[in-house]
């Protein structure tokens, strides 16, 4: 069994703690065999953490644009199934932390003692679930994510206080995945001055969790001010967009995140 | 033990525990964007409800401006034909037209008390839309009701109704664009706009404590019957109370009292639209397995993979693919049993009331009445149908349907 508390993830922010760039993708998207292909020129172009989505039916916390990537992806057939097959080779070809995104219930019905096997056997690093309440997983699931070395990482948003930032701190051993606005995900351009004291506000709490800011983030100009208050940003509905209409997916996944980075 | 408080306890079995649950279903499955305003009502709500503010704007409202105590109506002609005594318990006869304005009344007493200056919902019939549209006139809040877009061209009347009552209604493009695609986009809202807003959930469904809390507003049904049956037939239980079930707001009113009555037979009837196996159906129980949709463990459809699967059924308030958590417990523990009955059969059965008795129904509370001809009734028995909504938003598919 394997009980280790350390991985991919709390390597990368031991030796790299600013400017970390996460970038979020549907699984199965534009093709349902685009999976490993994007996951491994986006190492190759530089960014630091991938995020595969687990598309849903009905993804509420999700915009337009997940929405509709979600829906392709299953549309061409994709599922938690599918997803692990392809993830198999996955560290013969990635050496970065990879994190599964996605919402509750396809997980549920795969079982969660086999979901958490099978990212342990493909070398998934961690999991973000949001419509998963922090209570369950406490009571139900962190023993079984932990037996996995599974890291679970939580939402913090403006509107969540200080006490529960604690709490959510104090049971996660990863980063903190910080919720721009109050909002679905989205590509936004500017982070205005609420944002900023929110960013301040939670900065300045001292956590000894890593933070990534997320929602809204869909550029260089962004992703550097977001930076600036944590220890880097997610991107994803920019991402997608990008994919929607990508031609050559290697080079313009190479160009899309030199100039985020830059 | 007297028999009320043993009544209490057995009714307590199938209500909402502490941590929201009912038996292994509810909870909140919910986004952190959405935690702090459904922890903000799950700390207040029973407080406020309970408070004798509320109870009595409530109680005035309920009696004044939306017509209750609504009659415990014999359905004598009704009654002769499946010799058995029948009941009608006329929700079609409140204020907008349906049970749902039960519901409405209660949650904006309770958001102007919470603060909050703006309300949005989902609908699918546009009952529910319209019953909130006339209680944000009535109190003057703002107003965004989503519908999908296939409902909002079958219940087109329901649809002028909220824009003259001065709601804005938005359509919800996505997925099967009925009842499960208006939730998304109200919920997204919701995530959008966190402060300002409450969030006027139609039915027993949604994060605790939507269910509880909707269920107890909507709880004055059976509390009526319970009264009307004493003065009716000098004794408050009948032998069965049966309703239909979508998301279970109308059924969970109509059942809620007799909870704790296991001598009175709850039966719930969802939608098996084009039949229960023809992969064009709402019967939830007969098809779903236990999963998490729209904030709450429940009985679900959906496909192996946890995709939620489209349902349908010729009712629109009944084209949902789950049901409220609390019937889902009562499914499972066998408190209510549960049966369907396909378009078809729901068609003729509201035409039948017309024929019978001079009321044309809804489409979703003529699957209540559709059960009649299939159970077994004594002659004594005293059966009380719940009569959920009235007709007239329907006659566009009773017209398309034609068989009359």
């Amino acid at each position: 069994m394997n009980t280790k508390t350390s991985n991919r993830i709390n390597e990368l922010f031991e030796s790299n703690s600013k400017d970390v760039l996460s970038v979020y993708y549907t699984a199965g998207f534009p093709e349902l065999g685009d999976t490993l292909k994007i996951a491994q020129y986006l190492e190759e172009a530089g960014a630091d953490i991938i995020e595969i989505g687990m598309p849903f039916s009905d993804p509420v916390a999700d915009g337009p644009t997940i929405q509709e990537s979600s829906k392709k992806a299953l549309d061409n057939g994709m599922s938690l199934r599918i997803l692990f097959d392809q993830l198999a080779d996955l560290r013969k070809k990635v050496s970065i932390p990879v994190i599964l995104m996605g919402y509750i219930n396809p997980v549920l019905q795969f079982g969660i003692s086999k979901f958490c096997a099978e990212c342990e056997r493909c070398g998934v690093d961690g999991v973000i679930i949001p419509d998963l309440p922090m209570a369950e997983y406490l009571a139900l699931y962190e023993n079984i994510f932990l037996e996995h070395g599974l890291k679970n990482v939580f939402l913090i948003t403006p509107q969540t206080s200080e006490s529960r930032i604690r709490l959510i701190d104090k049971h996660t051993n990863s980063f903190i995945y910080m919720v721009s606005s109050a909002s679905v995900t989205g590509a936004r351009d500017l982070l205005g001055n609420q944002q900023r004291k929110y960013f301040e506000r939670v900065q300045n709490m001292q956590l000894k969790n890593p933070l990534l800011i997320g929602f809204g983030i869909s550029n260089n100009e962004t992703f550097k001010a977001a930076s600036s208050y944590s220890n880097g940003a997610i991107i994803g509905s920019a991402f997608i967009k990008l994919l929607q209409t990508a031609t050559n997916l290697k080079e313009q996944i190479k160009t899309f995140v030199k100039d985020i980075k830059a | 033990m007297s028999d009320i408080i043993k009544n209490t306890i057995e009714k307590s079995r199938y209500t909402v525990d502490e941590q929201g649950y009912y038996g292994q279903f509810g909870g909140a499955y919910i986004p952190e964007m959405l935690y702090p305003n459904v922890d903000e009502l799950r700390e207040n709500y029973l407080q406020i409800i309970e408070s004798t503010d509320f109870r009595n704007e409530f109680q005035k409202l309920l009696k004044d401006y939306v017509g209750r105590p609504t009659p415990l109506y014999y359905a004598r002609r009704l009654s002769e034909k499946y010799n058995t005594k029948i009941y009608l318990k006329r929700e079609d006869l409140c204020h907008t037209g349906a049970h749902k304005v039960n519901n409405t009344i209660g949650q904006i007493i309770l958001a102007k008390k919470l603060g909050k200056s703006k309300i949005i919902a989902e609908t699918g019939a546009g009952q529910h839309g319209v019953a909130t549209a006339t209680v944000c006139a009535l109190m003057g809040l703002e107003c965004i009701v989503y519908m999908g877009e296939v409902d909002m061209a079958r219940q087109r009347p329901n649809v002028e109704r909220m824009r003259i009552l001065g709601a804005e209604v938005v359509p919800a493009t996505c997925g099967s664009r009925t009842l499960k695609d208006a939730t998304n986009e109200a919920m997204r809202h919701w995530i959008n706009n966190p402060l300002d807003t409450h969030y006027i959930i139609g039915s027993v469904v949604g994060p605790h404590p939507y269910p509880d809390m909707v269920a107890r507003f909507q709880s004055v049904i059976s509390e009526e019957m319970r009264l009307q049956l004493e003065q009716e037939e000098g004794r408050q239980l009948p032998h069965y109370v049966i309703a239909c079930v979508g998301g279970g707001s109308n059924a969970a009113g109509a059942f809620y009292n007799f909870l704790g009555d296991e001598e009175v037979n709850l039966v719930a009837v969802e939608a098996a639209g084009k039949g229960v196996n023809s992969g064009e159906s709402a019967a939830t129980t007969a098809l779903g397995k236990e999963g998490v949709l729209h904030g709450s463990k429940t009985l679900l459809m959906q496909t192996e993979d946890g995709q939620v699967i489209e349902p349908y059924s010729i009712s629109a308030g009944l084209d949902y693919p789950g049901i409220g958590p609390m019937h889902a417990h009562l499914f499972e523990t066998g408190r209510v049993k549960f049966v369907n009955a396909s378009d078809e059969e729901a068609m003729h059965a509201g035409v039948e009331l017309s024929r019978y008795e001079g009321i044309i129904p809804a489409i979703e509370s003529a699957h209540a009445l559709a059960a009649l001809e299939k159970m077994e009734f004594a002659s004594d028995d005293i059966v009380v149908v719940n009569l959920s909504g009235r007709g007239d938003k329907d006659l566009d598919t009773y017209i398309k349907w034609g068989k009359y």
